[in-house]
């Protein structure tokens, strides 16, 4: 890809308007706050975020430019949209509490599903488990013992069918959480609703289906990373014209920050891999605004309040600006970054695990602060296993608590305007700015992490973590202070091994009845079409799931077609 | 040039003088959280170790494979995702049908304490939960290697 100087320019304009001299906090420590750490012997201390920004004493109106309310905050609901993407925000509606779940059988989901639709709920949400996420079968001997572990088993068409049983598709829209394999399970989605008889631009979902951060963090790959991103430009034109209701991608940090990141690198690593997708989008012949607008964000709220506060404002406004200035959108929708957050699961400790409670509720608040559209708080026992029922009630309660005792939702993004986080707002900003500008001249996002560049970023921010906790530097509390002897062990829930048994049958039941001829077949066109980089691959997936192929021989014809990927060395 | 060492009794601290501690991290299953096996991999290589990484996805025969290829002293599995119990014990099962008994295996990651003691009858130790410090696992490890290296020298 060609170089292009956009964001070397701007980081110059940015280093140029953020004050460097601060003359009242000079003079305030000279005739105050020496004297009094000179005779109280203060010895400084190490007032770091995760990072690396340094915070002084205080802040003054000197930190932040001149016309920042102006040319940086804007209005809500108004470019660049720092505060806020909507005019009205929560007093409008509140955002959307989405608890992330996933049950063992396609039975049990379908019932989970059934009962949350009968309580109001149309936004469903669907996490698989570690076999479907990486495309292999429940009857593979990989599989053995993880069937149903973190969520429900896919291997064909007929789960998904079981899944959706009794639930019209064209009343709900269904989150999946899938990578590698995404472009199968929206097949399977879409030829449900054609046996119900639903006009595709009904048809209204999300997939994760961020690959970068795959690579980068999660590690759920199947193929080389050049046949994911060829996959998912056939998903981001056959949906833009056929499924126009379909998000296809959400962009994640949440997995770059669980594998060590700091907030800034988080924010810069997630926004560089959406402007990836970006121009891939436009490479292969889309308008900006008719997709763009389809593209929707995952951030982590870890406990640095204000850092993750400024982090999500930070994120709005380059979203905004670098689509606007740099890609030309003209629609205020392609603008707007919209996202969904999940507290920190890496900062919820083992020992002493009703703190965890705590934590994630200071998190949740900084998602809020911070203009979330909706919200997944972690449950107090994660750190040991999947979450019990109380625990994800107390986990829910929290985010009513917030948003229904607490009154932080009265109105629009009000730690707005204070120095400390404005100043903390461009700070992320710059830093973010500093990584677009590096991997631009590295040769792009996919080279960056073709290299291992952000990986070994990461691992190195996440090494430097551990060894200021090991020498207590960064406290955990219960961890590295505060300690307790003899805990006593909570309440686990432990899954069956029903789920594997029934998915095994299922399995057999489904290769016994369906027509071999027409499996082989399809496998084979699919075969051809993955051989020819012009072919769109959807319409193959989509006949192939109909011939009841299952997720893994899909996968297969890939994974002989395209290979596999060695990660680069980072330690 | 250093000093003598006063030993305890049967030990004997030479063996590694002229090769490091061997280990294989392994992550068998499917299970891509590789977040806490980098900083123990950065660690261990810290504290001297010659540190082999099994890559995205082995299957416990490709793990036992580079362990006795590689000939590691010790083998440390670590897995997130609640499968320890039927996976490692797929290792151990391979190491004991092979009768290799010159590699010692240590566990790790979200173990339940009611796990610990099935794990431990397998022959898997340490089975760390998150937060326990890295001097602990390393300790555990070095006693470990020490044994293994020493049936590996008997050998």
């Amino acid at each position: 890809m060609d170089y292009d100087d956009y964001y070397s320019r701007k980081l110059i304009s940015l280093k140029e308007r953020i004050p460097k001299e601060n003359h009242e906090r000079e003079l305030w420590s000279e005739k105050t706050l020496e004297p009094w750490n000179n005779s109280t012997g203060y010895e400084e201390g190490n007032f770091e975020n995760s990072s690396g920004i340094k915070s002084d004493y205080y802040y003054n109106s000197e930190d932040i430019p001149k016309d920042t309310e102006s040319s940086d905050l804007g209005k809500p609901g108004e470019f660049p949209f720092t505060r806020g993407i909507y005019p009205n925000m929560y007093r409008g509606r509140l955002w959307t509490m989405r608890m992330f779940s996933g049950f063992g059988t396609p039975e049990d989901t379908n019932r989970r599903l059934k009962y949350l639709i009968k309580h109001g709920e149309s936004g469903l949400s669907i996490a698989f488990d570690m076999p479907t996420l990486y495309g292999y079968d429940c009857d593979n001997d990989r599989s053995h013992g993880e069937v149903g572990k973190c969520g429900v088993n896919v291997s064909s068409l007929k789960d998904m069918e079981v899944i959706f049983r009794g639930i019209d598709l064209s009343k709900v829209s269904t989150s999946m959480t899938i990578n590698a394999p995404a472009a199968v399970l929206t097949a399977m989605y879409i030829a449900i609703a054609k046996k119900q008889k639903i006009p595709l631009n009904q048809v209204a979902g999300t997939v994760q289906a961020d690959i970068l951060k795959e690579y980068i963090a999660q590690k759920e790959w199947m193929y080389p990373p050049e046949a994911h991103i060829r996959i998912i430009r056939d998903m981001m034109t056959y949906c833009t014209e056929n499924v126009p209701k379909w998000n296809y991608i959400s962009i994640s940090g949440y997995h770059i920050r669980e594998a060590g990141s700091s907030a800034a690198q988080e924010l810069a690593f997630t926004l560089a891999d959406g402007f990836y997708y970006v121009d891939l989008g436009i490479k292969s012949g889309l308008s900006v605004d008719d997709f763009a607008p389809r593209l929707s964000f995952f951030f982590n709220s870890s406990i640095n309040f204000f850092e993750e506060i400024a982090k999500m404002r930070a994120a709005r406004r380059i979203w905004a600006t670098v689509m606007k200035e740099k890609y030309g959108a003209k629609n205020n929708r392609t603008m707007l970054l919209r996202f969904h957050t999940q507290t920190s699961g890496y900062t919820l400790t083992w020992q002493q695990p009703l703190n965890n409670i705590v934590r994630t509720t200071i998190e949740a608040m900084a998602a809020v602060l911070g203009g979330t559209q909706s919200l997944h708080t972690n449950s107090y026992d994660e750190a040991w296993a999947l979450p019990s029922e109380q625990a994800v009630k107390v986990a829910l309660r929290t985010q009513q608590i917030i948003a229904e005792e607490t009154g932080i939702t009265h109105t629009i993004d009000p730690l707005g305007g204070s120095y400390y986080l404005e100043w903390l707002t461009d700070q992320m900003e710059e830093r973010a700015y500093e990584y677009f500008d590096k991997i631009e001249k590295m040769g792009g996002m996919l080279e960056a992490v073709k290299k291992g560049y952000i990986q070994k970023e990461i691992a190195a921010t996440s090494y430097r973590r551990q060894m200021r906790i090991e020498n207590g530097e960064e406290v955990m509390v219960g961890v590295n202070k505060y300690k307790e002897e003899n805990e006593k062990p909570i309440g686990i829930l432990r899954i069956s091994r029903k789920a594997q048994e029934n998915q095994i049958q299922r399995l057999a039941r489904v290769k016994s009845t369906r027509s071999e001829k027409k499996v082989e077949e399809s496998l084979s066109r699919l075969e051809e079409a993955m051989k020819n980089p012009d072919e769109n691959l959807m319409p193959y997936y989509i006949d192939a799931v109909e011939a009841y192929c299952t997720l893994e021989e899909i996968s297969n014809v890939g994974r002989r077609v395209f290979g596999g990927w060695k990660e680069p060395v980072i330690v | 040039m250093s000093g003598g060492e006063y030993l305890a009794d049967g030990k004997n601290q030479s063996l590694f003088k002229d090769k490091p501690i061997k280990i294989l991290l392994a992550k068998p299953g499917i299970d891509g959280h590789d977040r806490g096996m980098f900083v123990l991999a950065r660690a261990f290589r810290d504290a001297g170790m010659d540190v082999l990484y099994a890559g995205l996805l082995p299957t416990p025969e490709d793990v036992v494979d580079t362990a006795v290829n590689e000939d590691v002293d010790v083998i440390a599995l670590s897995l997130l995702n609640g499968a320890h119990l039927t996976v490692f014990k797929k290792v151990m099962d391979l190491i004991n049908k092979r009768k290799i008994d010159d590699i010692a295996v240590v566990g790790g990651g979200t173990i339940p304490d009611q796990d610990k003691p099935k794990l431990e009858k397998m022959g898997i130790t340490g089975n760390y939960g998150p937060g326990t410090p890295l001097k602990v696992i390393i300790d555990h490890i070095t006693e470990r290697a020490t044994e293994a290296r020493s049936r590996k020298n008997r050998n």
